[in-house]
């Protein structure tokens, strides 16, 4: 019982291991590492999808052990993308404004440098006022909190809410689509002050970092995404073993029963729905500069859907089965509809793979979970296991 | 003896229909108490308003020396507050081991925090084995409780029990589906633990309440039909009539 956490979690061992060999493989074959065989779009590709596998195994907890079917867990990623791409829009632009302001004669008043980043900014949406929530866009510091305590708090009072008045199953699923929903539609208002349906743009390029060029950037965010999901594993294998464990997974299995023990069930939901919000957000302020652009689309119902199909079809209940999940799935996704995917021509009809990858997923989807609900994850189970390997 | 519960003019209907009926019950510290009745009495529901699971219409369900009144309270507070209890239904957590199970129960702080980063006690491992020892599954602690026999589940929920450490025991058809030999292991058990400790048992075997040998309540209909020795109320006329008249 008292032994060490690794030895109680053999996988996390393992994990680092092979997220560091890939890392360091990425690394020397990246264009930045001299060799030019992984390009720096497909570096950033890489990059974003070990941010996924981070929102990943955070729905993992949530879900595979805590029991709760968030289908709401990417908006938090989205709020941790936005609350990033706010300082990152301001700082750039504050930039770009400041020198050009300077090739003028006349120094500029502070009031018509703020006048100027305005309008650039809000332009798109007809306005050149500094909404409220931009407040403290100028901070790096101030945006990176609000990366965690804005998903954080927000999880906060929905989870208590939800939980206290004991909304369980498939009731809380559809609320936390409803909240993913609404949150959607208000960024998708101009007024919100997000530059609705534009969303940020123009992330990728980093304030302080113009001399150094996006190769050698893109490596960057691709080694700090590798580490967040490397500690992002660690925390959560902590989390998920020894005691808090042994409860959360009982409350998903019957969380009535937990209450007789004298355990205050919702507290501990609330621990987990909080929690992993608030790493789903670090995954999504990381994802998003090297995407280079968010909008409100990003956070619409089916996003969450596809992070629950993720999880499921590469094995709930075990953190390495959903970073199997998402990084299979989303990689393949984007083969499919990036266009690469060759045509079938079958002589009568073309399956295009962009109109078709879709259906092929359900597919997949509802194929793993009536015959291998383990999902890939389970096929480490037909490896011979050690004494003492729990899951 | 003092009182330990309570229960007083509780009734409870579902759909109109009177589950119980202005039911009185009264338990006193370390007693032992048989609850008998026919198919749908009420006993399990009586179970259900003690530890907060279903709120009654009308009535008091008052505990412990500062006379609280538990229908204020949650099922984990009542939990918290000493009243633990064993479903009709064994319900172990069946994905677990038996360590993790009993672990799980022992009384401890019991905030997610505290679980987080509080050192596990050093005695743990010692109140484990008194607990495993008790119940007999010490060689099985290492083992998926779902591998358990129907009895081993039943003892293991027992022992969940004891670990937890409560005043109030309530214990819902313990020896249900055990072998002769498994339902006197159970009643040894349950004899064992009200020396210290009120344990309430409900039971339809007649022989297992015999061997309990303590005071008997009857339910019929949601109310208390006789009290007393197995004795007495197997003497009672409205006992046999309402027996025999199923
Ligand atoms: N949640 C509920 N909704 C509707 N009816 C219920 C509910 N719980 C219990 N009842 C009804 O209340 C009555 C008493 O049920 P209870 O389970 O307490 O009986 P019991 O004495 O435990 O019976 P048994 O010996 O079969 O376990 C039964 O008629 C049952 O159908
Ligand atoms: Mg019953």
């Amino acid at each position: 019982m008292q032994s060490s956490f690794i030895a109680r979690n053999p996988s996390v061992l393992w994990f680092l291991l092979a997220l560091s060999a890939f890392t360091v493989l990425v690394s020397l074959l990246s264009e930045a590492g001299g060799s030019a065989l992984i390009s720096t779009s497909f570096l950033k590709t890489l990059g974003k999808t070990l941010c996924l596998c981070l929102v990943a195994i955070a729905m993992d907890v949530v879900w595979g052990y805590c029991g709760i079917l968030s289908l709401g867990h990417f908006a938090f990623f989205g709020i941790g993308g936005y609350a990033i791409g706010m300082w990152l829009m301001y700082e750039r632009t504050a930039e770009i404004v400041t020198t050009s302001l300077d090739s003028n004669i006349l120094p500029p008043t502070p009031d018509e440098i703020t006048d100027a980043i305005g309008s650039q900014i809000f332009g798109v949406v007809g306005s050149n006022d500094f909404p409220l929530i931009w407040a403290f866009s100028h901070s790096l510091t101030l945006q990176l909190l609000a990366v965690v305590l804005v998903p954080g708090l927000l999880a906060l009072v929905f989870g208590w809410l939800a939980f206290r008045s004991r909304v369980t199953g498939v009731y809380l699923s559809i609320l936390t689509q409803a909240m993913t929903l609404a949150l959607s539609l208000h960024f998708f208002q101009n007024d919100t002050g997000l530059r609705g349906n534009n969303g940020l743009s123009g992330l990728q390029n980093i304030p302080g970092l113009e001399g150094v060029p996006q190769a050698t950037v893109s490596l960057w965010f691709f080694w700090a995404s590798a580490f967040a999901l490397g500690a992002g594993y660690v925390l959560f294998s902590w989390v998920v073993s020894g005691k808090l464990g042994s409860v959360i997974r009982a409350i998903r299995d019957d969380e009535t029963r937990v209450r007789f023990l004298g355990y205050h069930v919702e507290s501990y939901k609330l621990f987990v729905f909080t929690l992993t919000a608030m790493v789903a957000g670090i995954a999504g302020a990381l994802y998003y500069p090297q995407a280079g652009i968010i909008n409100p689309a990003e956070i619409a119902p089916i996003a969450s859907i596809y992070l629950a199909v993720w999880v499921a079809i590469g094995g709930r209940g075990r953190l390495y089965g959903a970073v199997i999940g998402a990084a299979v799935v989303s990689l393949m996704s984007s083969w499919f509809t990036g266009g690469s995917a060759p045509d079938i021509n079958l002589g009568v009809y073309v399956i295009k793979w962009t109109d078709w990858w879709l259906v092929l997923l359900g597919l997949t989807f509802v194929a793993v979970t009536l015959f291998f609900p383990k999902g890939i994850g389970g096929l480490f189970d037909l490896l011979p296991r050690r004494k003492g390997d729990t899951k | 003896m003092s009182t330990l519960l309570e229960v007083s003019g509780v009734s409870v209907s579902f759909d109109g229909f009177k589950a119980i009926n202005n039911l009185s019950i009264q338990i006193g510290e370390a007693e032992l108490r048989a609850v008998i009745g026919p198919n749908g009495a009420g006993k399990t529901t009586f179970m259900d308003i003690v530890t907060g699971k279903t709120r009654p219409d009308e009535g008091y369900v008052i505990w412990g020396e500062s006379s609280v009144n538990l229908l204020t309270m949650s099922e984990s507070q009542i939990a918290l507050a000493g009243i633990g209890r064993k479903f009709q239904r064994p319900t172990v957590f069946e994905a677990q081991t038996v360590r993790e199970n009993i672990v799980m129960s022992l009384k401890n702080p019991r905030r997610p925090f505290d679980l987080l980063f509080g050192r596990q006690a050093d005695d743990t491992e010692y109140r484990v084995r008194v607990v495993s020892d008790e119940i007999g599954l010490t060689d099985a602690l290492d083992q998926t409780s779902g591998a358990l026999s129907h009895g081993q589940k039943q003892w293991l929920e027992i022992g969940m029990l004891l670990a937890q450490d409560p005043r109030l025991l309530l214990v819902d058809e313990p020896a249900a589906g055990m072998s002769p030999a498994e339902r006197e292991h159970t009643t040894d058990l349950l004899v064992r633990a009200a020396k210290t400790r009120a344990v309430v048992v409900v039971e339809h075997d007649m022989d297992f309440v015999r061997r309990l040998n303590c005071k008997v309540t009857v339910l019929h209909q949601g109310s208390v039909l006789a009290e007393g020795s197995l004795d007495h109320v197997t003497k009672n006329k409205d006992v046999v009539d309402v027996y025999l008249g199923r």
